[in-house]
């Protein structure tokens, strides 16, 4: 009835998976920092620019993001254009010359770094002091000026969202939102410097549509989201990274595989994150894999 | 969508306001803010219930709804009133006494940025939430006459409603207060519809060409050459939008709504010309949602046109602004429509070529477009030998501030500036100085008032004609007043999208207030330098020309 | 090899997908995600179920089906395939086999007869059919609602047999895809947790591989298939099953009909539980071994749903007194006088490297870098397949064809009647996780009272208030809950899950009917009814 071999016999050498050819991208030639560079069509400056090995910095991007190019961190100047342009966004064109470090460039990023540290507690922003420190930024110049400073918000055993650290980056929302999770339990409200990220009516997050994936905590670049965890073990005094250990695993729960980042202090978990770059979760998990680790420290 | 509702409901009557706007298509988007003003309008505020309820008909989550409603001025998410106030307290209307005798008999005042009544300053929109809304705009405006409209007695219409009425040699004003603005006969007999039926003879290409040889430039600020725009939309795909763009919101202006009170069958004509020229086969107003009168005007004259088939092949939407000046930029106002925050989007990609719903789209401003039928009846050659070489044909001045006669005045490009003011009976000799081009432009002294009204003319002198407001401001007033205004308005109307304006706009007011030009320099490099759009871009504008002009007004602050 | 035939970027790039019998939005969250990416790019999506879940609030067509009704419903979706001549003739011909007899058994399935056995309307079966069968790429995918079914072999073979009509198998983007619900589900069958298997997939009862086996093992390996957990069950009843050992598995709560289960698992004269808790099983144990976490306090594989192998790591050690399953394993065995071989996670990986072809080329370095591997990966150069059966598109076909099986559907064993009118059935929840051993331990904002869906119509008509406690029973228990009114369920369908046993024992009520071809057990279908108790809310 059939030909070939036995079916219970495993096929031995398989073909190679055929996916649809891929078109080699065009390259694009610009010219950055006086430094010929060729860059795939359709890559960013930034991409551009991490080519040649220059670093720019950024708040409101992220590789597993749409960019938003709200914070303005990462402007360069570019010939032929009246305004800087945002690196992490705009779009390659041949025959580009751009400066990544020019004194226009220089002071829209040392500005921009001090109009947010004089209104915002940067204290738990990763690389903040370093951008500063780097751009010469001096927040206190605006001393005495309006801030959004306000109280924690803690509303449920997960999350903690501490807004005086906000920055306004869209990352959270772009995560909750299209980007990633699809469950928009968070938006920009109200407009301007009076903008906050917000339910609806302010609705505490256990009311809302948040279903506590924490992939906002996730791409938070301040601190401003955190777990609850790591908030109580800060405000103690306990969390301590150089203590910390960082192991990658699998999630225990459903058959997707996700991979999970373990954050364990002292041998016991204190956070779980997934690497951005996984083609699998780009850095998003749910509920039971961001969270669902407790039972192994309750042993 | 899996969207998740809070248990707030909502009464039969916000359902019915929602219904209303969101008919009983299917779910769609661009539905929201139509939904979210018939419930302002209905019930006077948003409840959580309303919201909840307009979003589940829509399909949109209510978190990402209320980031909408909270983001328009003229939307209330906080429980109020049926009857609210809006007072302009911006440059040319100086209310503060106003304000002080309305708020001491109890009426519920909120402060308003320009309301685009410059002319007939100071200037009040009394709005009435109920089954019969009422918006009322009322101008000049006195005690008496606010307390009328709160009862909800009209308002007296100006009989004139330009100050060059009657004057021989008016193009775009020929008909303001001569023809019956509501009516389409009386607007066929004054020459009207004939512009359109010479397009269609000619057909697109000829009419772009005709618009090339007139080098007619837009009017909404940039001065970008409209021949260009129309032939880079006609060339990209279809589905193409056009946008009339009438969200004049930049504080002294207010040419547009003369244009569309006064002559509204000319701007929807001009906008069926350029649809018809760009292959666009829906056309999207997009009025200010101060102008309730301008907005009954044009609504009657899509009507009455497309009654007798004038419209034929066209869809016509009038959508409404919802209070953010931020709309006026062409991007935020695709977001608006679309039904989101009107937050700008980068550029590029271009409206041309990605505009609404990320479809080719020509935006123009309704003074451009009522250039248009003009142009087709005498021809571009003819219509380009008057005014300047860079600059053709007439232009509208918003002139107001201290001037005897304010108003809208038609000119050909060229007229100078002393002139424009002494037209209007400003006295000169006690002039501090004008504010050129709005809150976005600059101050000019009484050493440069022989500069000529030209889009080269002024960028000559680091100026800009913007949106042709021309303000002056004689001696006696408080030029730190004015520049604190200035600055506290764009922290107002920021969208607070990109850092540079969302807190270098804030910055601005305090560092006015301390007196110290260094950072208010500095603040303004950043925001014109790396700001994502127009508003942040020109924030400093204004005041840094100030600054410039009179250093010692900080020497006065300190 | 049973696995899923494609990878998650595929979702992203294809132009239709199903989802049958699954509620991938809470149960499959991540892939879920690459769902959701596909349909923004421009990919319909189905999802035949019969609550409207949130995965169908997303979906362009929910074909909200009778629970069990599932072949009905796809014989008549093949029928009209076929009645509308969108079966992929050339596909058939050339890669197939059985197609007349598969005309014959489908022909009685009339859209109308299905509307009537299924509740799904004809027109939207038929829509359904013709958008699957015109579609490009497609990918058909399932979970527990196919395969928690007394006869869920042939609910997946009438999938299978839509798939080879319209040929949406062996290619780039289409393909078929059961959802795996736990972690390693995959890589328990790949490794030989099977009745039938060896490593790889590799028959028992070839006598060549199972040779290859027992030279590498150096013992006997019995050569007759063994029993799957029902069929352990049975022989347990008969009394030919004595000794069970149990690896991190909780049968007394996660088994259908929990009053059978305690019954046989207290007949045994020995039961030996290895878990990480104290479980309900465990209680009952004569001994139990102490556990290491899996995922958190081992090295490892495990293999997801996509075929792909992935590293666990020992992330912090485990609590004093308790081990690694494999050493407690290799323990166990040299005090029997049996030395197991090789230590540690990767010589046991690599022991399994050379006797399972499909895994030859899976080095830990690999693993390490390539982010995992899918199998088969032959050797090390091998990059793993992203899709499987492209065999099947090469002229002539390479090994054998693929058989249509043609199947009948039958009616759920618990049947609906007047005394227990009510179709139970069962599923689980965003936040929580089978028996809630592991899950039960965090602090979930989203976690309410367990508690008895049912639809706004039944609520009303028994005449019961949000929140009341009920009690539920069925022919084999009964068990006490609240009820929670759910728009998202159709009258005569009311839902529960198995994760908080301690307040409502489920598997109290289910039904131990169980397809005799994989012995899962019929969980989606129980006929219960509702007593009122009489206390307000």
């Amino acid at each position: 009835m059939t030909e070939g071999p036995d079916p219970r016999t495993p096929v031995p050498r398989g073909p190679l998976p055929e996916t649809p050819p891929r078109r080699a991208p065009r390259k694009v030639e610009l010219t950055i920092d006086g430094r010929p560079v060729s860059a795939p069509e359709g890559a960013t400056i930034l991409q551009a620019a991490r080519e040649l090995g220059i670093e720019t910095p950024t708040l409101c991007y992220l590789e597993n993001l749409t960019p938003v190019n709200v914070c303005r961190v990462c402007v360069v100047e570019l010939e032929g254009s009246r305004t800087l342009v945002p690196a992490c966004s705009r779009k390659v064109e041949p025959g580009m010359t751009v400066h990544t470090d020019s004194e226009r460039v220089r002071h829209s990023r040392k500005l921009v770094l001090e109009l947010l540290a004089s209104g915002v507690d940067v204290s738990t922003a990763p690389d903040f002091a370093r951008f500063a420190e780097r751009y010469g930024a001096q927040p206190e110049r605006f001393a005495a000026g309006a801030t959004v400073a306000q109280p924690v918000k803690i509303d449920n055993e997960l999350y903690v969202r501490d807004y005086g650290k906000c920055i306004l980056c869209y990352k959270c929302v772009s995560a909750c939102g299209s980007d990633a999770q699809n469950t928009f339990a968070i938006a920009i409200a109200g407009r301007g410097f009076d903008a906050v990220i917000s339910t609806e009516y302010d609705t505490p997050l256990t009311d809302s549509a948040c279903v506590f994936c924490g992939n906002c905590i996730g791409v938070c670049p301040t601190g401003a989201l955190m777990f609850r965890g790591e908030f109580e073990m800060r405000a103690a005094g306990q969390w301590d990274e150089t203590r910390q250990q960082v192991t990658d695993t699998i999630c225990p729960y459903c058959g997707v595989g996700c991979t999970l980042t373990v954050h364990a202090q002292d041998d016991r978990i204190v956070k779980v994150t997934s690497p951005a770059e996984h083609p699998i979760t780009r850095g998003h998990l749910c509920i039971k894999g961001r969270f669902g680790w407790q039972y192994v420290n309750e042993r | 969508m899996d969207l998740r509702f809070t248990s707030a409901a909502a009464s039969e009557r916000e359902r019915a306001a929602v219904d209303r706007a969101a008919g009983s298509q299917a779910p769609a988007r661009d539905l929201l803010l139509p939904a979210l003003q018939e419930i302002q309008r209905r019930i006077g505020w948003i409840s959580p219930g309303a919201l909840n309820y307009a979003c589940r008909r829509l399909d949109v989550p209510p978190a990402d709804g209320f980031g909408v409603a909270s983001f328009y001025g003229l939307l209330s998410t906080a429980e109020t009133g049926s009857i609210a106030v809006h007072v302009c307290d911006d440059l040319a209307c100086r209310s503060e006494s106003l304000i002080a005798g309305l708020e001491r008999s109890g009426v519920p005042v909120r402060r308003s940025p320009c309301l685009g009544l410059c002319d007939r300053a100071p200037a009040a929109l009394v709005t009435i939430a109920g089954e019969e809304p009422r918006e009322i705009a009322v101008a000049p405006a006195d005690a008496s006459s606010v307390m009328r409209a709160v009862r909800g007695l009209p308002a007296a219409e100006p009989a004139a409603p330009i100050p060059q009425f009657g004057s021989a040699g008016l193009r775009l004003l020929r008909r303001a207060g001569q023809v019956d603005p509501e009516s389409l006969d009386a607007y066929r007999a004054s020459g009207g519809l004939l512009a359109l039926r010479r397009a269609r003879q000619i057909g697109p290409r000829e009419v772009i060409r005709e618009v090339r040889d007139a080098r007619l430039a837009g009017r909404g600020g940039a001065a970008f050459p409209a021949a260009d725009k129309w032939a880079a939309v006609a060339a990209n795909p279809a589905p193409r939008y056009l946008v009339i763009n009438a969200d004049e919101s930049e504080p002294g202006t207010f040419k547009d709504r003369v244009l569309m009170e006064s002559d509204p069958f000319a701007v929807v004509e001009a906008a069926a010309i350029a649809a018809f020229a760009t292959g666009c086969a829906r056309i999207y107003f997009y009025i200010r949602g101060e102008y309730p009168l301008a907005t009954e005007r044009i609504r009657n004259a899509v009507d009455r046109m497309r009654h007798r088939g004038f419209l034929d092949g066209l869809d016509i939407e009038i959508r409404r602004g919802a209070g953010a000046y931020i709309c006026g930029e062409e991007t935020a106002l695709f977001q608006s429509i679309e039904g989101y925050r009107g937050e700008p989007r980068s550029k590029p990609p271009f409206p041309a070529e990605a505009g609404l719903f990320r479809r080719p789209t020509l935006v123009n401003n309704v003074e451009t477009l009522v250039n248009v039928p003009g142009i087709l009846i005498e021809g571009g050659p003819a219509y380009a030998r008057r005014g300047t070489e860079r600059s053709t044909g007439t232009k509208l001045y918003c002139v107001s501030g201290d001037v005897e006669r304010p108003g809208v005045y038609e000119f050909e490009f060229g007229i100078t500036l002393r002139n424009l003011l002494r037209y209007s009976g400003c006295a000169i000799a006690d002039l501090r100085g004008v504010l050129v081009g709005g809150a976005a432009g600059t101050f000019v002294t009484p050493d440069e008032l022989d500069v000529p009204l030209t889009f080269e003319g002024l960028r000559a002198i680091g100026s800009a004609l913007g949106s042709a407001v021309v303000m002056a401001f004689s001696r006696s007033r408080d030029m730190r007043g004015v520049l604190a205004r200035i600055a506290h308005f764009f922290r107002e109307e920021s969208c607070g999208q990109c850092v540079p304006c969302r807190v270098g706009t804030v910055r601005q007011v305090e560092a006015l207030k301390r007196g110290d030009t260094g950072l208010v320099k500095e603040v303004g490099r950043v925001m014109r330098d790396a700001s994502i759009c127009g508003l942040g871009q020109t924030a400093s504008s204004a005041i840094e020309s100030a600054l410039a002009r009179w250093p010692e007004l900080m020497k006065e602050m300190r | 090899m049973g696995g899923g035939t494609n990878s998650y970027a595929e979702f992203e790039d294809t132009d239709l997908i199903i989802l049958w019998g699954s509620n991938a939005r809470d149960t499959h969250p991540i892939l879920f995600h690459h769902v959701l990416k596909g349909v923004r790019n421009g990919a319909r999506l189905y999802t035949v179920d019969p609550r409207r879940t949130p995965t169908a609030e997303w979906a362009a067509g929910w074909l909200p089906l009778q629970v069990g009704s599932d072949i009905a419903l796809a014989n008549a979706v093949g029928r009209e395939i076929l009645a509308a001549g969108l079966e992929n003739r050339e596909f058939l011909e050339h890669a197939t086999l059985g197609l007349e007899d598969y005309r014959k058994a489908v022909d009685r399935y009339t859209l109308q007869y299905a509307e009537q056995i299924t509740g799904v309307p004809a027109a939207q079966i038929r829509e359904f059919a013709h958008a699957y069968a015109r579609a490009d790429r497609a990918l058909l995918c399932w979970t527990l609602g196919i395969t928690e079914h007394h006869n869920a072999v042939d609910n997946v073979l009438a999938l299978i047999n839509l798939a080879l009509l319209a040929g949406h198998v062996g290619r780039y983007g289409s393909g078929l895809n059961p959802l795996r619900g736990q972690n390693n589900v995959q890589g328990g069958g790949d490794m030989g947790a099977l009745p039938d298997r060896l490593p790889g997939f590799q028959h028992v009862e070839n006598g060549e591989l199972r040779s290859k086996f027992e030279r590498a093992w150096g013992v006997a390996i019995p050569p007759e298939r063994g029993w799957h957990l029902s069929g352990m069950l049975d022989a347990m009843e008969h009394g030919e099953l004595k000794a069970l050992y149990v690896i991190g598995e909780n049968p007394v709560n996660s088994e259908a009909d929990q009053h059978r289960t305690v019954r046989l698992f207290e007949s045994l004269e020995c039961l030996v539980a290895q878990d990480l808790f104290l479980t309900e099983t465990a209680r009952l144990a004569d001994v139990v071994f102490p556990a290491a976490a899996g995922a958190f306090e081992t090295e490892g594989t495990v293999t997801n749903s996509e075929r792909r192998v992935q590293r666990v790591r020992r992330a912090v050690p485990p609590p004093e007194g308790a081990r690694d399953d494999m050493d407690i394993l290799i323990a166990l065995a040299r005090r029997m006088g049996v030395a197991l071989g090789p230590r540690g996670a990767e010589a046991v990986w690599n022991e399994l490297r050379s006797l399972s072809p499909m895994h030859a080329g899976m080095s830990y370095a690999r693993l390490e870098s390539e982010n995992g591997l899918q199998w088969p990966c032959y050797d090390e150069q091998h990059p793993g397949e992203m899709y499987l059966h492209g065999r099947l598109w090469e002229r002539p076909v390479r090994g054998p064809r693929a058989p249509l099986r043609p199947t009948e559907w039958e009616p759920p064993v618990d049947t609906i009647t007047a005394e227990y009118p009510l179709r139970l059935t069962t599923g689980r929840r965003l936040d929580s996780y089978n028996t809630g051993v592991q899950t039960g331990a965090f602090a979930s904002p989203l976690r309410m009272r367990e508690a008895l869906d049912i639809s706004p119509a039944d609520a009303a008509r028994l005449d019961l208030a949000e929140g009341e406690r009920i009690r539920i029973l069925s022919r084999r228990g009964a068990v006490e809950a609240p009820v929670h009114i759910d728009p998202a369920l159709s009258a005569g369908l009311v839902f529960l899950t198995l994760h908080t046993p301690d307040q409502v024992a489920t598997n109290m009520l289910t039904v131990d009917a169980s397809d005799p071809k994989s012995g899962t057990s019929e969980f989606k279908a129980s006929a219960v009814r509702i007593e009122k108790l009489g206390v307000p809310a």
